[in-house]
């Protein structure tokens, strides 16, 4: 093959690799607008039981999704999902969604259960889900006025093992009844 | 503001003398204003109308659609099972309103994309930068026999609000030992698990109200969306209820109707008398993209990916289940998806800059018995020009799934069912 021919062919080759990796990933409202169809407009869920995930901490945001793809975490659709984007989008969805308002919820709850889960609140959730659970620099989720539905959810996950829970949350929830665990889950569903 | 040759201010000046109201400033907005036209007021349309208006409050945005009110087709079979009432599948435009677009009850009858103008039946003319066509399908004549008369009589219901309510008012009237014939249409068409989740949910009526009748499903096709799943939950909850019979034991399904008679007839001649006949055609792109001339041999609507944009005819963007956008689905969650990334095209377009790299998801859920979801999902990504799963992404609800996974994946669907429907119709 001639020299010059085979450059020519070695630079297009270069080119079209190159127009292929150098395409732009998508922007990050392009990708964090296709969740809504599922988790809301902006992030914030109408219920009744995919959870908001506006106003939640970038690192949470990372590390849910990468538990999610890798199947750490259990989940019905997520892990579907999780497995469709890159590191790098990943990490834009998530400062677009750190950055967004956390809206509240409007859900029917018992008031006598909630009025119970307060009393457990501080001495059992209290010291790592700040604010009422409505913190997220915590880097736990939003607990704060989320959709009780997904809260029981996670509470089963975690009692069944299919998610893992921080040692001292373990000790906690172990010694919790379960009319105590579902007080104290009414309580943080019912918090603006 | 752009250059406006004489030619051009004529026709402005005429289309604002309409208006005239609003004086010379009317004039001054027309020529300087970027103006959007959207055609049909489903998931997809309504949804493009919004998201430009959030990415770009200086696009007007006018959204053509004849009816008052939208039924969305997702979630409607629930209404023929009993679970959900027709005012919950019914969504209206004042959301869309209140984020500034002008919603015109009207029915576009031409779009002249050389003139860059949509005409209407009520004799109003509309000029766009940009349109964008969201007509939703139309049907083909591929079964002998079922002409408008006949949809009167053997309801398609593949365009929800009256045909469905004419469907479940057929399934209360009938009587106990009756047949529900369902035909399904072959390949393309919308909402794909549709006719088989249609089946589920006429079933959980009938057995709860009357258990004697049967739901016999004479298909255009050998295979199905969702088909193990569906299989699976027919032979748990529907055993004796639900039978499915493939095209290749019928000679197609069904080839004719005679409406009157309350006959259906297979390819291979068997004649059938249901109780209940549910017709659902084989479909094609929206009567206006028709009219349009925005189809190909198919019937469908060939777009750029990128932009959605029609690859016919230059400044229409077609979308939703009228445009080839496979591998995504003709779904109601594809339409959200691909109108947000059209939306973000024309804001770009419209505003001198290139389009931005799309991105699409799609999920779908169908529930096959009141406490029994299933779903298949995609990622989506745009690579060499066109729509492809990212490899690795999505799939199905595994068929080993617990009951107590099922049961979430219903709530899963109808926390989905008020978001999409928030984020497509909300103010």
């Amino acid at each position: 093959m001639p020299a010059k021919k085979s450059l020519a062919m070695l630079l297009s080759s270069i080119l079209m690799l190159g127009s292929t990796q150098l395409m732009a990933a998508p922007s990050a409202s392009m990708l964090a607008d296709t969740c809504a169809g599922c988790h809301g407009t902006d992030g914030s869920s109408m219920g009744p039981a995919i959870p908001n995930i506006a106003g939640m901490s970038a690192e949470y945001f990372n590390t849910v999704m990468k538990e999610y793809a890798e199947d750490e975490r259990y989940s019905t659709i997520m892990g579907r999902i999780a497995r469709g984007y890159t590191k790098e989008e990943i990490a834009l969805m998530a400062d677009h969604f750190a950055g967004l308002k956390y809206m509240s919820t409007n859900q029917k709850l018992d008031a006598a259960k909630v009025a119970a889960g307060g009393d457990l609140y501080e001495k059992n959730c209290g010291k790592c889900h700040d604010e009422m659970g409505a913190l997220a620099d915590d880097d736990s989720g939003i607990l704060a006025s989320q959709w009780l539905p997904y809260l029981q959810y996670s509470m089963e996950d975690f009692q069944a093992d299919k998610r893992a829970m921080p040692k001292k949350m373990k000790k906690k929830v172990e010694k919790l009844s379960a009319a105590e665990i579902e007080a104290l889950l009414q309580f943080f569903a019912s918090q603006k | 503001m752009k250059q406006i040759k004489r030619r051009d201010f004529i026709k402005i000046a005429g289309a604002t003398a309409a208006v005239s109201a609003f004086g010379f400033p009317g004039i001054a907005a027309a020529a300087g204003k970027k103006q959007v036209v959207i055609v049909g007021g489903g998931t997809g349309g309504a949804t493009a109308a919004k998201y430009i208006r959030r990415a770009d409050p200086s696009v007007e945005v006018t959204l053509i659609e004849p009816n008052e009110h939208y039924y969305t087709c997702y979630l409607s079979n629930e209404v023929l099972g009993g679970a959900r009432s027709m005012d919950s599948i019914k969504f209206g435009y004042d959301g869309l309103r209140k984020h500034g677009v002008t919603v015109v009850h009207d029915m576009a009858t031409g779009i002249d994309a050389a003139a860059k103008k949509v005409t209407t039946k009520g004799g109003k003319t509309f000029s766009y930068d940009r349109c964008i066509v969201a007509p939703g399908i139309s049907f083909k004549d591929n079964i002998a026999g079922y002409d408008m008369a006949a949809h009167e009589i053997m309801p398609h219901a593949w365009k929800a609000g009256p045909q469905t309510a004419l469907l479940r008012k057929q399934l209360e009237a009938m009587p106990d030992g009756g047949t529900v014939l369902i035909a399904p249409p072959p390949n393309p068409f919308r909402c794909p698990p549709g006719p088989y989740e249609r089946a589920c949910q006429i079933s959980i009526y009938l057995q709860a109200n009357k258990p004697k009748s049967k739901v016999l499903i004479l298909d255009a096709k050998d295979k199905f969306s969702k088909m193990g799943l569906f299989t699976q939950a027919f032979e748990r909850h529907h055993k004796g209820t639900i039978e499915w019979v493939a095209a290749k034991d019928t000679g197609g399904g069904i080839k004719s109707v005679d409406a009157k008679a309350g006959t259906a007839t297979t390819g291979s001649g068997d004649v059938h008398k249901a109780a209940v006949t549910n017709i659902i055609p084989a479909q094609q792109a929206g009567a206006i993209a028709i009219t349009a001339g925005l189809t190909d041999e198919s019937g469908w609507c060939p777009v750029d990916h990128k932009t959605f944009e029609s690859t016919i005819h230059k400044g229409i963007h077609v979308i939703g289940d009228a445009a080839i956008q496979a591998p995504l689905p003709k779904s109601g969650y594809a339409a959200n998806s691909e109108a947000k990334v059209t939306a973000a095209a024309v804001v770009d377009l419209v505003n001198g800059r290139e389009p931005g790299t799309p991105s699409w998801v799609n999920t779908c859920y169908s529930i096959v018995a009141p406490d029994d979801g299933i779903s298949v999902a995609m990622v989506y990504n745009f690579v060499d020009g066109k729509v492809a799963k990212v490899k690795g992404s999505g799939g199905l609800t595994s068929m080993d799934s617990s009951p107590a996974e099922r049961a979430r994946e219903v709530q899963y669907a109808y926390s989905w069912f008020n978001n999409i429907t928030n984020d497509a119709f909300g103010g």
